[in-house]
């Protein structure tokens, strides 16, 4: 079954007086359970069809559709309700709030879920030890590892969730051993029944996914 | 985790900055806080003050007659015999219910005396009374000490040839020049000051008086009602509130009020300022992190919300600091500067104004930085354009 549908999504944007081209009409289905991986060079629009399948970024043409929503018909405040519920995002670096400790950064999400205090700390000490950080629940992120660090923000991701993971070149900052071991995480995630769109350029991440399409000059090929 | 928690995580994170908010914030309720804690200190003792300062009721013979004077003008050939009251209206004066507002009674009675041949206006005083009350008189000599004693007026003075330590022949006694009055620019200049009683024996007039000066308190209650208690316990005698001096006062007391208030607002709007150009500097800072709460799926109320708590506890912080300090600062002016004896007290009110105020402030100039992070494109914040 379908869970992500482009349809005939495109997406352009000015540059001065330039108009350019981001991402030519593209139409793509992914199925609930998929790990697709998205590469190509630098500049050629995978991270502006990450943002518009995470509902942040308004396409200019076409029609994103997750679980029979209309995604980009949804009012902006609306959309930040459908992210919520829907989409878990794990950025390359610089994503977690520096003053907050790691379990705290994980309780992001669910700070504006109405959940009690007792509730959101168990959630999130469950989601920190599914990814290995059972006992780093205290630390800044300062005081974490870079791999560390990466696997907070997947256990925020996680933390309430969502059956949409997104992952903007998840590994770009980590060394081999570290990467390999977040990439086995998110196979992990995947088989518990997520939907994993990942943005990479790193070729060596695309044996985890079940799924490769290239983008070259903000065109998707499978 | 609530909002809030994010808000105060933010705050230790950002101390110095956070600091500086409270700091600039906090100037500006201390100086608010001193001006109206002072003030209101100050209040009492200006209105005491210039109450003291000239009379602000006379009490004259109620007459028949009109006034055939104006502006020190009296019309000549037509001026008729001055009317008296007895000694006996200045124990109905000070028998009135508000008696303890009456600061000073001066009696005067005023007659022609006849001073190397030349007619001179006299008037008959108690001369511990009228200093006290006319205490923009500047004396050249010393006060008179005795009934003997007189004060000429700077231009009897200069006319009769006349010097401090000099004698002066009045009405067939001997008097002594005790001082001169420096100019005033009034009638005083025109006039001779002796005791009463005896310009009452010179003129024949004893236990007469011509007008009564009274100098009251307004401050405890309106003049008007001491007004009213003279007339109604000396029927005879006519009593004018002088409605320039208590308008004088009045007016003081308000431009006081008006320049703490204006001097408050100018300090608070810097304050203010502090508050607005530090958020907004936090929000330029805190683009990416905005972003990724918006990413998670922060909805831009709840932004707004996390950098308005912000504001807000800030401002309430400076509220304290403000007032605590604004409180010490209003001691020491009205003690030192001013030299007051009336400390400013602990006032809840004040303590609430300080508080309202401040968070007040706070939030108005937090607002707008907090509608701008609302506003924040989280595609454009993470940089996926």
């Amino acid at each position: 079954m379908d869970l992500i549908i482009l349809d005939n999504i495109s997406k352009k944007y000015r540059a001065g007086d330039e108009e350019v081209t981001a991402l030519h009409p593209t139409s793509l289905r992914i199925a609930e359970g998929d790990f697709v991986a998205v590469v190509g060079p630098s500049g050629s629009g995978k991270s502006t069809l990450l943002s518009i399948l995470g509902a942040m970024n308004s396409p200019s043409g076409g029609r994103l559709i997750v679980d029979d929503i209309d995604v980009y018909s949804l009012s902006d405040e609306s959309r930040a309700d459908f992210r919520r519920e829907y989409v878990g995002f794990v950025f390359q670096h610089l994503q977690l709030i520096p003053y907050l400790t790691a379990r705290e950064n994980v309780m992001l999400p669910l700070a504006i879920t109405g959940l009690g205090r007792k509730e959101q700390l168990g959630m999130a000490d469950r989601a920190l030890e599914s990814v290995g950080l059972k006992g780093k629940e205290s630390r800044l992120p300062n005081e974490l590892s870079g791999g560390e660090q990466q696997r907070v923000a997947i256990a925020r991701a996680i933390v309430n969730n969502p059956p949409i993971l997104l992952a903007d070149e998840p590994t770009g900052n980590l060394d081999t051993r570290t990467g390999e071991s977040i990439m086995a995480t998110f196979s992990k995630l995947r088989n518990e029944g997520r939907t994993i769109v990942m943005v990479t350029h790193n070729p060596d991440n695309c044996r985890w996914a079940t799924r490769v399409l290239e983008m070259v000059d903000g065109r998707l090929t499978d | 985790m609530r909002l809030v928690d994010i808000a105060f995580g933010n705050i230790r994170r950002r101390k110095s900055k956070a600091s500086l908010v409270v700091m600039g914030l906090a100037l500006g309720v201390a100086t608010a806080v001193a001006l109206i804690a002072a003030n209101q200190a100050m209040h009492y003792e200006i209105g005491t003050k210039l109450d003291e300062y000239g009379a602000n009721i006379v009490v004259v013979p109620k007459t028949q007659q009109f006034s055939l004077s104006y502006g020190g003008i009296t019309v000549p050939g037509v001026t008729v015999g001055t009317p008296e009251f007895s000694e006996d209206i200045l124990a109905k004066i000070n028998s009135i219910e508000q008696k303890d507002s009456l600061n000073v009674i001066a009696p005067k009675l005023v007659g022609v005396a006849k001073v190397q041949d030349q007619p001179v206006l006299l008037v008959g005083v108690r001369f511990d009374a009228e200093l006290k009350m006319k205490k923009w008189w500047s004396l050249q000599g010393k006060r008179p000490s005795s009934p003997m004693e007189i004060i000429l007026g700077s231009e009897v003075a200069w006319r009769l040839g006349k010097h401090p330590g000099e004698q002066l022949d009045l009405e067939g006694t001997r008097m002594d020049v005790a001082a001169v009055l420096a100019p005033t620019g009034g009638q005083e200049d025109y006039l001779i000051f002796a005791d009463l009683a005896r310009v009452q024996s010179m003129l024949g007039k004893p236990g007469r008086l011509t007008f009564v000066e009274v100098s009251a308190y307004c401050n405890t209650c309106p003049i008007e009602e001491i007004v009213s208690q003279i007339s109604a316990s000396a029927p005879e005698a006519k009593v004018t509130a002088l409605k320039q001096s208590v308008q004088a006062r009045a007016d003081m007391v308000r431009r006081f009020n008006a320049f703490a208030v204006a001097v408050s607002a100018i300090v608070l709007l810097a304050g203010g300022m502090a508050v607005f150009t530090t958020m907004l500097s936090s929000v330029n800072e805190r683009t990416r992190e905005i972003g990724i709460f918006r990413a998670i799926g922060y909805r831009r109320f709840h932004i707004f919300y996390i950098m308005l708590s912000e504001a807000a506890f800030l401002s309430f912080i400076s509220g304290v600091l403000g007032y605590l300090s604004g409180l010490v600062l209003a001691r020491i002016v009205t003690a030192r500067v001013v030299e007051s004896s009336i400390q400013a007290p602990w006032d809840p009110a004040l303590i609430g104004i300080a508080l309202g105020l401040a968070t007040a402030v706070g939030m108005i100039a937090g607002a707008y930085p907090a509608w701008r992070a609302s506003r924040i494109d989280p595609a454009e914040a993470l940089r996926f354009i």
